[in-house]
């Protein structure tokens, strides 16, 4: 390899510049989303992407330049399938919980307030889950 | 036996897990994985009762649907966040009724959601029959509710049968 770049060393180069630029792209939508709820969108896929292409290209220079096979990105991104909803969850859950006080600093986005279910429930975060649904453990 | 692997989906799971981790299948690694295997299965039972019987193959298509999903839903919201003007955008609630019943079902539904296309689960109602999502850009909640409930409650619904 003098002087001249392998096709190995291309397509890993390639991969990195689309993962940075989904990750780029996913942290200008939060500086540029008009609420909170809309910015959660930004974090839990344009980013999901960037870090897929960055794992590629990990992968791919171990396995073309290195010659060896790495299977540590696989479990990055299982954890990041796993850990990404569940955030994101529980941030929506806070916003709602400070929408429904009244908070000053909880301002309704666009889309304003949730409507409450039909057939009388409400959200499970304002409302303990009823007897008989999953959430009703024995003991609670 | 069934003393020993109360849930062995779990234990192969664990293995696997362990084997990717180290990085290499050697002895050592399946030796240790199995003990992992075995006991963390054995003292996470009292949190899983009543578990689910899967479907494998239903599964594994739901996975690669949900995967091709990701990578067009990071373009879509890669166009919305650096082409649409905030006053165009359209941010919706949707109140998504649910067929599935058991807990794992929802729970996979809720991830999915959260994964893909413009949208993230926020709340399930307290009687268990609504899910609560939030749509980056929904100008028609009606046909974004029956897109979602078609693609992935249908497909989870065969798979949690």
């Amino acid at each position: 390899m003098s002087g001249g770049t392998s096709f190995a060393e291309m397509l890993v180069a390639a991969l990195i510049v689309l993962g940075g630029s989904f990750a780029l792209v996913g942290s200008w939508g939060l500086v540029r989303l008009p609420s909170l709820m809309e910015r959660l969108h930004g974090p839990t896929k344009a980013s999901t992407l960037g870090l897929g292409a960055i794992l590629v290209a990990s992968i791919a220079w171990f396995h073309l330049v290195r010659g060896t096979w790495t299977t540590h990105e696989l479990l990055v991104s299982v954890f990041l399938f796993m850990t990404a909803p569940i955030s994101a969850n529980m941030i929506a859950k806070v916003h709602l919980h400070r929408l429904r006080q009244g908070e000053p600093s909880e301002p309704a986005g666009p889309a304003g307030a949730p409507a409450p279910p039909p057939g009388g429930a409400d959200w499970a975060t304002h409302e303990a889950p009823h007897e008989g649904t999953p959430g009703d453990f024995e003991g609670d | 036996m069934s003393r020993l692997f109360p849930h062995p989906g779990l234990t192969a799971l664990l293995v696997a897990m362990w084997i990717v981790m180290v990085g290499e299948v050697s002895f050592g690694a399946l030796f240790l994985g199995l003990v992992v295997g075995i006991i963390v299965p054995i003292f996470t039972a009292p949190w899983w009762p009543g578990r689910p019987k899967l479907r494998f193959l239903p599964a594994l298509a739901y996975l690669g649907v949900v995967l091709w999903d990701i990578v067009v839903a990071n373009f879509q919201v890669a166009a919305i966040i650096l082409f649409r003007r905030n006053r165009d955008l359209r941010p919706a609630w949707l109140t998504i009724p649910l067929e599935l019943t058991s807990p794992e079902a929802i729970t996979v539904f809720a991830g999915t959601i959260s994964l893909t296309p413009g949208t993230v689960s926020a709340d399930v109602s307290a009687c268990g029959k609504y899910l609560l999502v939030h749509a980056l850009h929904a100008p028609d909640p009606a046909s974004e509710i029956a897109k979602v409930k078609a693609r992935y409650e249908a497909r989870l619904k065969e798979i949690f049968a």
